[in-house]
């Protein structure tokens, strides 16, 4: 938003484990720009992470950093953990804050035992801690949870490390739909196909994902749940089936089909079952997302002679229009709160990702690139994740509202797009 | 007309808790794993496992009319269809009337500019009106199915006009 603030571009390249770890322990995060005001806080190494498959400290700074909110301080070498009484005074001399330590052991089953302490260092005082025990698989969702009890402790506000991203992949003429961890990380197949995936979106709950699959032929709607591999078919009408959003509660999906003729908006069991008609316009209606109360239908239609975004009742009725500026308005995302819309314009040829605040209808340009799709907020509202073009290829970022702080998120080779936030896990 | 089949690969994963405890009830000189208590949780598969899935392929398809293009192109941003191509759409309407057992899927396309759901939704534009002017030309509109690809299924790669032209399209897809 502040197009005069100073631009740094900082990288941060960390490398997972000893020259013996394997290619996919790599991990890269990038950070560009600065915000105003940032913790700063040091990461020590978790004693005996070297044994294990993750670099518990090196996840948990790169969660921080990510979220524009923190900054590192330099913590190699620190040899403390969880139970160590710390020394704070070279902490504050190196200008931290707080410092995380903590620990990583073998249990005698198998699992791993993660432990940390965060400390204030500028009073002395024990932050508290947590311990988790958890199967190797699980390290890395340890590490975010640690990350999102220093965030929560520090910002007063609910982290989001813990939380899973959805997105697809095409490599070759291969489809992914991926399941990873908020940082791109640790991503797990939950559908390859030879034809497209698009438009991955989370139940409320964060145990299915609704997607359009072009896997007959033709687009079609699947509810999956993401733990079993089960899923349903739930719109497979004649024509086009596509664009799912999830109803607050987890029992509707809206969705768009041509059975009628036109693409138009419909409700239907999230089980499948007959179709309700919400729109009836002689144009385009597609996009629907539900807000975050439930009670109205966000949604792009063309009805004015161009693409706009629209807002209406959840049960139909009449809309009113929310986008004014340009003449290409789709893919609209709410924040949890309600406050604020996400969508992407195309201005003078390039397709931008916006954040409008409804209440003023103010509207900021947020990023330099000019391929900019699919955005979906972080279920604390804090951060975008947005699919775009950088370098002449597909990447996944996460930004701050403000545009400030950017990261692009880790993943697959090949193209990567249709990002979706999902919720806080239980 | 086409069934979704999938094949699930993993059948259901152990979902283990992956717990919690409060660090800060304990002395920071205390390290023994006695002192911390733990959820009991089993070693099995982790919590946020997930089973993948991988779809079979698409149903075959069968001959159109001979010597006759299976393609139709749009301007930008248009759904209409030109004069050019007219003669293309009364041939496969005359096969189609001479052969009842086919059915035909007309598949609209976009170029890549713009949202993927939005392209969706001009594919399936221009394969509507294609449906539209097979059925003024008598053909049942039961045998015809209008689906869209949006931007997914480029015909050729490139971001140039060029390759834009040749995307803009609608193909008729025969099945039996």
């Amino acid at each position: 938003m502040d197009k005069g603030a100073m631009w740094r571009r900082r990288e941060m390249v960390a490398l997972l484990g000893a020259a013996a770890a394997p290619a996919w322990a790599q991990f890269r995060v990038e950070v560009t720009g600065v915000g105003l005001t940032q913790l700063p806080i040091a990461i020590a190494p978790f004693r005996g992470e070297g044994q294990s498959q993750q670099k518990i400290a090196a996840i948990v700074q790169a969660d921080l950093e990510r979220s524009g909110q923190f900054r590192a301080i330099d913590a190699a070498g620190a040899a403390l953990d969880e139970g160590s009484r710390p020394d704070v005074t070279p902490w504050r001399q190196k200008g931290a804050d707080s410092l995380a330590v903590g620990s990583v052991s073998r249990l005698a089953d198998g699992r791993w035992d993660v432990r940390f302490r965060l400390w204030d260092v500028v009073r002395g005082q024990d932050l508290g801690g947590q311990s988790y025990a958890v199967v190797a698989g699980d390290l890395r969702l340890a590490a975010h949870r640690i990350a999102d009890y220093i965030y929560e402790k520090l910002t007063g506000e609910k982290g989001v490390f813990s939380t899973r991203i959805a997105y697809v992949t095409k490599a070759g003429n291969r489809y992914n739909l991926w399941v990873a961890d908020s940082d791109g990380e640790n991503s797990q197949s939950a559908l390859a196909s030879g034809e497209p995936i698009i438009s991955p979106a989370w139940s409320a709950d964060g145990t299915r994902l609704a997607y359009v699959s072009f896997e007959s032929r033709k687009p079609v709607v699947y509810v999956h749940d993401v733990a079993t591999g089960k899923r349903r078919l739930v719109a497979n009408f004649r024509g086009s089936n596509s664009a799912p959003a999830w109803s607050p509660d987890g029992r509707t999906l809206a969705v768009t089909l041509s059975r009628d003729g036109g693409s138009q908006l419909y409700t239907i069991s999230a089980t499948g079952g007959e179709p309700r008609r919400l729109t009836q316009s002689a144009g385009i209606d597609t996009e629907p997302v539900y807000a975050p109360d439930g009670r109205s239908i966000y949604f792009v239609s063309d009805r004015g002679g161009a693409p706009q975004i629209y807002r209406m009742p959840a049960a139909g009725g009449n809309p009113e229009r929310v986008t004014f500026t340009g003449s290409y308005n789709i893919s609209p995302a709410v924040s949890p709160d309600g406050r604020w819309l996400a969508y992407i314009s195309r201005i003078g040829g390039a397709f931008k990702l916006q954040v409008m605040e409804l209440g003023s209808n103010t509207v900021h340009s947020i990023t330099d690139t000019t391929a900019d799709e699919s955005p979906s907020f972080a279920p604390n509202g804090r951060l975008i994740v947005y699919a775009t073009r950088q370098n002449g290829r597909e990447a996944l970022m996460t930004t701050t509202l403000d545009g400030k702080i950017k990261a692009r998120l880790a993943g697959q080779g090949g193209d990567i797009r249709e990002p979706d936030w999902g919720p806080f896990q239980k | 007309m086409f069934k979704g089949v999938f094949a699930a690969f993993a059948v259901a994963v152990a979902l283990v808790a992956c717990s919690s405890v409060p660090l800060s009830d304990v002395p920071v000189e205390d390290k023994s794993a006695s002192t911390v208590g733990q959820q009991p949780g089993g070693p099995g598969g982790a919590q946020s496992s997930v089973a993948p899935v991988v779809t079979d392929t698409a149903a075959g398809t069968v001959a159109g009319p001979a010597n006759v293009s299976r393609l139709i192109y749009f301007d930008y941003d248009s759904y209409e269809i030109k004069p050019e191509f007219q003669s293309l759409i009364e041939a496969h309407a005359r096969f189609l009337k001479a052969n009842a057992d086919r059915r035909v899927a007309i598949e609209g396309h976009t170029d890549e500019r713009g949202g993927r759901e939005y392209n969706l939704a001009l594919g399936q534009r221009r394969a509507e009106a294609v449906r539209r002017a097979l059925v003024l030309l008598g053909v049942a509109d039961n045998r015809l199915e209008a689906v869209s690809f949006g931007k997914e299924k480029p015909a050729v790669p490139g971001n140039d006009e060029a390759a834009y032209a040749q995307n803009r399209r609608a193909e008729l897809v025969y099945r039996r």
